[in-house]
Protein backbone atom coordinates (compact mmCIF):
# COMPACT_ATOMS: atom_id res chain seq x y z
CA UNK A 1 0.00 0.00 0.00
CA UNK A 2 2.70 2.47 1.00
CA UNK A 3 4.63 1.79 -2.20
CA UNK A 4 1.64 2.69 -4.37
CA UNK A 5 1.23 5.89 -2.35
CA UNK A 6 4.92 6.82 -2.69
CA UNK A 7 4.93 6.19 -6.45
CA UNK A 8 1.65 8.05 -7.08
CA UNK A 9 2.79 11.02 -4.96
CA UNK A 10 6.10 11.04 -6.84
CA UNK A 11 4.41 10.92 -10.24
CA UNK A 12 2.00 13.73 -9.26
CA UNK A 13 4.84 15.92 -8.02
CA UNK A 14 6.75 15.28 -11.22
CA UNK A 15 3.72 15.96 -13.42
CA UNK A 16 2.97 19.24 -11.60
CA UNK A 17 6.39 20.46 -12.68
CA UNK A 18 6.62 18.74 -16.06
CA UNK A 19 3.17 19.75 -17.37
CA UNK A 20 3.51 23.35 -16.24
CA UNK A 21 7.01 23.55 -17.69
CA UNK A 22 6.03 22.02 -21.02
CA UNK A 23 2.53 23.23 -21.73
CA UNK A 24 1.74 26.35 -19.72
CA UNK A 25 2.15 29.75 -21.22
CA UNK A 26 2.81 32.42 -18.59
CA UNK A 27 1.29 35.17 -20.71
CA UNK A 28 -2.01 33.28 -20.96
CA UNK A 29 -2.19 32.35 -17.30
CA UNK A 30 -4.75 34.11 -15.14
CA UNK A 31 -2.77 36.46 -12.84
CA UNK A 32 -5.18 35.57 -10.05
CA UNK A 33 -4.07 31.92 -10.20
CA UNK A 34 -0.46 33.03 -9.93
CA UNK A 35 -1.30 35.21 -6.94
CA UNK A 36 -3.25 32.50 -5.15
CA UNK A 37 -0.36 30.02 -5.52
CA UNK A 38 1.90 32.35 -3.50
CA UNK A 39 -0.49 31.75 -0.58
CA UNK A 40 -0.07 27.96 -0.66
CA UNK A 41 2.62 27.81 2.06
CA UNK A 42 0.64 30.14 4.36
CA UNK A 43 -2.51 28.07 3.86
CA UNK A 44 -0.98 24.59 4.11
CA UNK A 45 1.90 24.72 6.61
CA UNK A 46 -0.13 26.02 9.62
CA UNK A 47 -2.34 22.92 9.34
CA UNK A 48 0.80 20.90 10.06
CA UNK A 49 2.25 23.31 12.64
CA UNK A 50 -0.73 23.91 14.94
CA UNK A 51 -1.78 20.28 15.56
CA UNK A 52 1.93 19.32 15.88
CA UNK A 53 2.20 21.74 18.79
CA UNK A 54 -1.25 21.75 20.39
CA UNK A 55 -2.50 18.17 20.00
CA UNK A 56 -0.94 15.53 22.24
CA UNK A 57 -0.21 11.91 21.38
CA UNK A 58 -3.72 10.88 22.50
CA UNK A 59 -5.31 13.29 20.05
CA UNK A 60 -6.47 15.74 22.74
CA UNK A 61 -6.00 19.49 22.81
CA UNK A 62 -3.15 20.31 25.21
CA UNK A 63 -2.94 24.00 26.13
CA UNK A 64 -1.72 23.69 29.74
CA UNK A 65 1.88 22.86 30.72
CA UNK A 66 2.74 22.30 27.07
CA UNK A 67 6.47 23.03 26.58
CA UNK A 68 6.03 23.08 22.80
CA UNK A 69 3.97 26.29 22.91
CA UNK A 70 6.64 28.41 24.59
CA UNK A 71 9.46 26.79 22.56
CA UNK A 72 7.57 27.51 19.32
CA UNK A 73 6.94 31.17 20.24
CA UNK A 74 10.65 31.61 20.99
CA UNK A 75 11.56 29.90 17.69
CA UNK A 76 9.13 32.11 15.80
CA UNK A 77 10.52 35.33 17.26
CA UNK A 78 14.10 34.27 16.44
CA UNK A 79 12.97 33.21 12.97
CA UNK A 80 11.15 36.41 12.09
CA UNK A 81 14.13 38.53 13.12
CA UNK A 82 16.96 36.34 11.80
CA UNK A 83 15.14 35.01 8.70
CA UNK A 84 17.36 31.98 9.15
CA UNK A 85 15.82 28.52 8.83
CA UNK A 86 18.46 26.61 10.80
CA UNK A 87 18.61 29.22 13.58
CA UNK A 88 14.82 28.91 13.93
CA UNK A 89 14.84 25.12 14.19
CA UNK A 90 17.83 24.95 16.54
CA UNK A 91 16.47 27.69 18.84
CA UNK A 92 13.11 25.95 19.09
CA UNK A 93 14.69 22.57 19.80
CA UNK A 94 17.10 24.04 22.36
CA UNK A 95 14.24 25.87 24.11
CA UNK A 96 12.15 22.68 24.10
CA UNK A 97 14.96 20.58 25.61
CA UNK A 98 15.71 23.34 28.12
CA UNK A 99 12.08 23.32 29.32
CA UNK A 100 11.61 19.53 29.49
CA UNK A 101 15.01 18.60 30.96
CA UNK A 102 15.53 21.45 33.43
CA UNK B 1 36.70 23.25 -19.91
CA UNK B 2 33.71 23.34 -22.23
CA UNK B 3 31.01 25.94 -21.76
CA UNK B 4 28.53 23.26 -20.77
CA UNK B 5 30.69 21.95 -17.91
CA UNK B 6 31.45 25.52 -16.77
CA UNK B 7 27.73 26.32 -16.57
CA UNK B 8 27.02 23.05 -14.78
CA UNK B 9 29.59 23.92 -12.09
CA UNK B 10 28.42 27.52 -11.88
CA UNK B 11 24.99 26.17 -10.99
CA UNK B 12 26.54 24.00 -8.27
CA UNK B 13 28.57 26.87 -6.80
CA UNK B 14 25.61 29.26 -6.78
CA UNK B 15 23.27 26.84 -5.02
CA UNK B 16 25.80 25.99 -2.26
CA UNK B 17 24.64 28.63 0.27
CA UNK B 18 21.02 27.52 -0.15
CA UNK B 19 22.03 23.96 0.76
CA UNK B 20 22.90 24.92 4.34
CA UNK B 21 19.32 24.38 5.58
CA UNK B 22 18.80 21.43 3.22
CA UNK B 23 21.31 19.20 5.02
CA UNK B 24 19.73 19.38 8.52
CA UNK B 25 16.25 19.17 6.96
CA UNK B 26 17.19 15.95 5.16
CA UNK B 27 18.70 14.55 8.35
CA UNK B 28 15.54 15.46 10.31
CA UNK B 29 13.38 13.80 7.65
CA UNK B 30 15.35 10.55 7.79
CA UNK B 31 15.34 10.51 11.60
CA UNK B 32 11.62 11.32 11.86
CA UNK B 33 10.82 8.57 9.37
CA UNK B 34 12.56 6.05 11.61
CA UNK B 35 10.78 7.43 14.70
CA UNK B 36 7.41 7.12 12.94
CA UNK B 37 8.19 3.47 12.26
CA UNK B 38 9.02 3.37 8.56
CA UNK B 39 11.74 1.15 7.09
CA UNK B 40 14.97 2.68 5.80
CA UNK B 41 14.06 1.73 2.25
CA UNK B 42 10.61 3.36 2.45
CA UNK B 43 12.06 6.62 3.79
CA UNK B 44 14.78 6.68 1.15
CA UNK B 45 12.16 5.98 -1.55
CA UNK B 46 10.25 9.12 -0.55
CA UNK B 47 13.43 11.16 -1.08
CA UNK B 48 14.19 9.45 -4.38
CA UNK B 49 10.66 9.25 -5.84
CA UNK B 50 8.64 12.09 -4.26
CA UNK B 51 11.70 14.35 -3.80
CA UNK B 52 10.15 17.32 -1.99
CA UNK B 53 11.10 17.85 1.65
CA UNK B 54 7.97 19.39 3.16
CA UNK B 55 5.69 17.06 1.22
CA UNK B 56 7.67 13.99 2.31
CA UNK B 57 7.19 14.91 5.98
CA UNK B 58 3.45 15.34 5.40
CA UNK B 59 3.38 12.02 3.59
CA UNK B 60 5.17 10.12 6.38
CA UNK B 61 3.21 11.82 9.15
CA UNK B 62 -0.22 11.18 7.62
CA UNK B 63 0.54 7.64 6.51
CA UNK B 64 1.83 6.69 9.96
CA UNK B 65 -1.23 8.23 11.66
CA UNK B 66 -3.49 5.88 9.72
CA UNK B 67 -4.77 8.24 7.05
CA UNK B 68 -5.97 6.56 3.86
CA UNK B 69 -3.72 6.55 0.78
CA UNK B 70 -6.09 8.92 -0.98
CA UNK B 71 -5.88 11.52 1.80
CA UNK B 72 -2.10 11.09 2.09
CA UNK B 73 -1.59 11.47 -1.65
CA UNK B 74 -3.93 14.47 -1.93
CA UNK B 75 -2.33 16.27 1.03
CA UNK B 76 1.15 15.64 -0.41
CA UNK B 77 -0.05 16.99 -3.74
CA UNK B 78 -1.43 20.16 -2.12
CA UNK B 79 1.92 20.84 -0.43
CA UNK B 80 3.72 20.37 -3.77
CA UNK B 81 1.28 22.43 -5.82
CA UNK B 82 3.46 25.53 -5.43
CA UNK B 83 5.88 23.94 -7.91
CA UNK B 84 3.32 24.78 -10.57
CA UNK B 85 4.58 28.35 -10.36
CA UNK B 86 8.17 27.31 -11.03
CA UNK B 87 7.33 25.23 -14.08
CA UNK B 88 5.18 28.00 -15.53
CA UNK B 89 7.88 30.56 -14.87
CA UNK B 90 10.55 28.47 -16.66
CA UNK B 91 8.42 27.27 -19.58
CA UNK B 92 9.39 30.24 -21.74
CA UNK B 93 13.15 29.79 -21.10
CA UNK B 94 13.19 26.05 -21.75
CA UNK B 95 10.62 25.68 -24.53
CA UNK B 96 13.18 24.65 -27.19
CA UNK B 97 14.58 21.72 -25.23
CA UNK B 98 13.95 18.08 -26.11
CA UNK B 99 11.41 15.99 -24.19
CA UNK B 100 14.20 14.13 -22.37
CA UNK B 101 15.70 17.36 -21.06
CA UNK B 102 12.29 18.59 -19.92
CA UNK B 103 11.65 15.33 -18.06
CA UNK B 104 15.06 15.47 -16.34
CA UNK B 105 14.86 19.16 -15.43
CA UNK B 106 11.27 18.82 -14.17
CA UNK B 107 12.36 16.05 -11.82
CA UNK B 108 15.29 18.13 -10.53
CA UNK B 109 13.33 21.39 -10.13
CA UNK B 110 13.07 22.45 -6.46
CA UNK B 111 12.51 25.66 -4.47
CA UNK B 112 16.24 26.28 -4.23
CA UNK B 113 17.17 25.34 -7.83
CA UNK B 114 14.34 27.59 -9.00
CA UNK B 115 15.56 30.49 -6.88
CA UNK B 116 19.12 30.51 -8.26
CA UNK B 117 18.26 29.53 -11.85
CA UNK B 118 15.56 32.18 -12.14
CA UNK B 119 18.13 34.89 -11.40
CA UNK B 120 20.58 33.39 -13.91
CA UNK B 121 17.95 32.88 -16.64
CA UNK B 122 16.71 36.48 -16.37
CA UNK B 123 20.25 37.75 -17.00
CA UNK B 124 21.11 35.23 -19.73
CA UNK B 125 17.90 34.87 -21.74
CA UNK B 126 19.73 34.35 -25.02
CA UNK B 127 22.28 31.78 -23.89
CA UNK B 128 21.32 28.50 -25.61
CA UNK B 129 23.17 26.44 -22.99
CA UNK B 130 21.56 28.01 -19.91
CA UNK B 131 19.75 24.77 -19.02
CA UNK B 132 23.13 23.33 -17.95
CA UNK B 133 23.01 25.84 -15.10
CA UNK B 134 19.67 24.41 -13.89
CA UNK B 135 21.04 20.89 -14.40
CA UNK B 136 24.04 21.67 -12.16
CA UNK B 137 22.09 23.38 -9.38
CA UNK B 138 19.19 20.90 -9.50
CA UNK B 139 21.40 17.83 -9.61
CA UNK B 140 23.63 18.96 -6.76
CA UNK B 141 20.68 19.69 -4.47
CA UNK B 142 19.24 16.29 -5.37
CA UNK B 143 22.54 14.57 -4.49
CA UNK B 144 22.89 16.39 -1.15
CA UNK B 145 19.23 15.64 -0.30
CA UNK B 146 19.69 11.89 -0.89
CA UNK B 147 22.89 11.81 1.21
CA UNK B 148 21.32 13.85 4.05
CA UNK B 149 18.30 11.54 4.13
CA UNK B 150 20.60 8.52 4.44
CA UNK B 151 22.51 10.17 7.31
CA UNK B 152 19.18 10.91 9.02
CA UNK B 153 17.99 7.32 8.58
CA UNK B 154 21.24 6.14 10.18
CA UNK B 155 21.04 8.68 13.05
CA UNK B 156 17.34 8.03 13.60
CA UNK B 157 18.06 4.44 14.49
CA UNK B 158 20.47 5.50 17.28
CA UNK B 159 18.81 8.66 18.67
CA UNK B 160 16.62 7.97 21.74
CA UNK B 161 12.86 8.71 21.60
CA UNK B 162 13.10 10.88 24.71
CA UNK B 163 14.60 13.76 22.73
CA UNK B 164 11.17 14.43 21.23
CA UNK B 165 12.40 14.47 17.66
CA UNK B 166 8.84 14.53 16.32
CA UNK B 167 8.58 18.10 17.61
CA UNK B 168 10.99 19.06 14.81
CA UNK B 169 8.10 18.53 12.35
CA UNK B 170 6.08 21.63 13.37
CA UNK B 171 9.34 23.43 14.08
CA UNK B 172 10.64 22.86 10.55
CA UNK B 173 7.42 24.21 9.06
CA UNK B 174 7.54 27.28 11.32
CA UNK B 175 11.04 27.88 9.97
CA UNK B 176 9.79 27.57 6.38
CA UNK B 177 7.07 30.16 7.08
CA UNK B 178 9.05 32.85 8.93
CA UNK B 179 9.42 35.14 5.91
CA UNK B 180 5.60 35.25 5.56
CA UNK B 181 5.14 36.54 9.11
CA UNK B 182 6.11 40.01 7.88
CA UNK B 183 2.99 40.40 5.72
CA UNK B 184 -0.34 41.02 7.42
CA UNK B 185 -2.48 39.23 4.80
CA UNK B 186 -0.30 36.14 5.12
CA UNK B 187 -0.51 36.28 8.92
CA UNK B 188 -4.32 36.32 8.66
CA UNK B 189 -4.27 33.24 6.40
CA UNK B 190 -1.79 31.50 8.70
CA UNK B 191 -4.02 32.07 11.75
CA UNK B 192 -7.17 30.97 9.93
CA UNK B 193 -5.54 27.78 8.63
CA UNK B 194 -4.00 26.99 12.02
CA UNK B 195 -7.26 27.49 13.93
CA UNK B 196 -9.19 25.43 11.39
CA UNK B 197 -6.71 22.57 11.64
CA UNK B 198 -7.35 22.37 15.40
CA UNK B 199 -11.14 22.65 15.04
CA UNK B 200 -11.19 20.09 12.21
CA UNK B 201 -8.53 17.80 13.68
CA UNK B 202 -11.03 15.04 14.33
CA UNK B 203 -12.67 15.34 10.92
CA UNK B 204 -12.99 11.95 9.22
CA UNK B 205 -10.11 10.36 7.32
CA UNK B 206 -7.47 12.78 8.67
CA UNK B 207 -8.73 15.30 6.16
CA UNK B 208 -7.87 18.28 8.39
CA UNK B 209 -4.83 19.36 6.34
CA UNK B 210 -6.73 19.42 3.05
CA UNK B 211 -9.85 21.04 4.53
CA UNK B 212 -7.90 23.76 6.36
CA UNK B 213 -5.76 24.42 3.28
CA UNK B 214 -8.66 24.79 0.89
CA UNK B 215 -10.81 26.93 3.17
CA UNK B 216 -7.90 29.30 3.89
CA UNK B 217 -6.95 29.44 0.20
CA UNK B 218 -10.56 30.43 -0.54
CA UNK B 219 -10.26 33.21 2.03
CA UNK B 220 -6.98 34.28 0.37
CA UNK B 221 -8.77 34.40 -2.98
CA UNK B 222 -11.53 36.56 -1.50
CA UNK B 223 -8.89 38.88 -0.08
CA UNK B 224 -7.19 39.19 -3.49
CA UNK B 225 -10.51 39.95 -5.19
CA UNK B 226 -11.50 42.44 -2.50
CA UNK B 227 -8.12 44.23 -2.68
CA UNK B 228 -8.39 44.47 -6.44
CA UNK B 229 -11.90 45.91 -6.20
CA UNK B 230 -10.71 48.48 -3.69
CA UNK B 231 -7.84 49.63 -5.90
CA UNK B 232 -10.10 50.40 -8.81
Amino acid sequence: MIWYAIVISGVLNFLTKFLSLSYFDTSKMNPRVKQILTYVPSAVFPAIIFPGILIDTNGDLDLVNNPKILASIIALIVGVFSRNIIATILTGLAAYWFIIFI
Amino acid sequence: MSKKIKLFFKGIVDILPLLIPVVPFGIILGAIGIELGFSSLEIFATSFIIFGGASQIVFLQLFSSGASSLITITSTFVVNSRHLLYGVSFSEYLKNLSLGWKVLLSYLLTDQAYAVSNIYFEKNKNNDLKHYYLLGSGFFLWLIWQISTLIGIFLGSIVPDKLGLSYTIPLTFIALLVSYFRKIDHIIIILISGSLSIILYNAPLKSYIILSSFISLSVALMMIVYKKGKNK
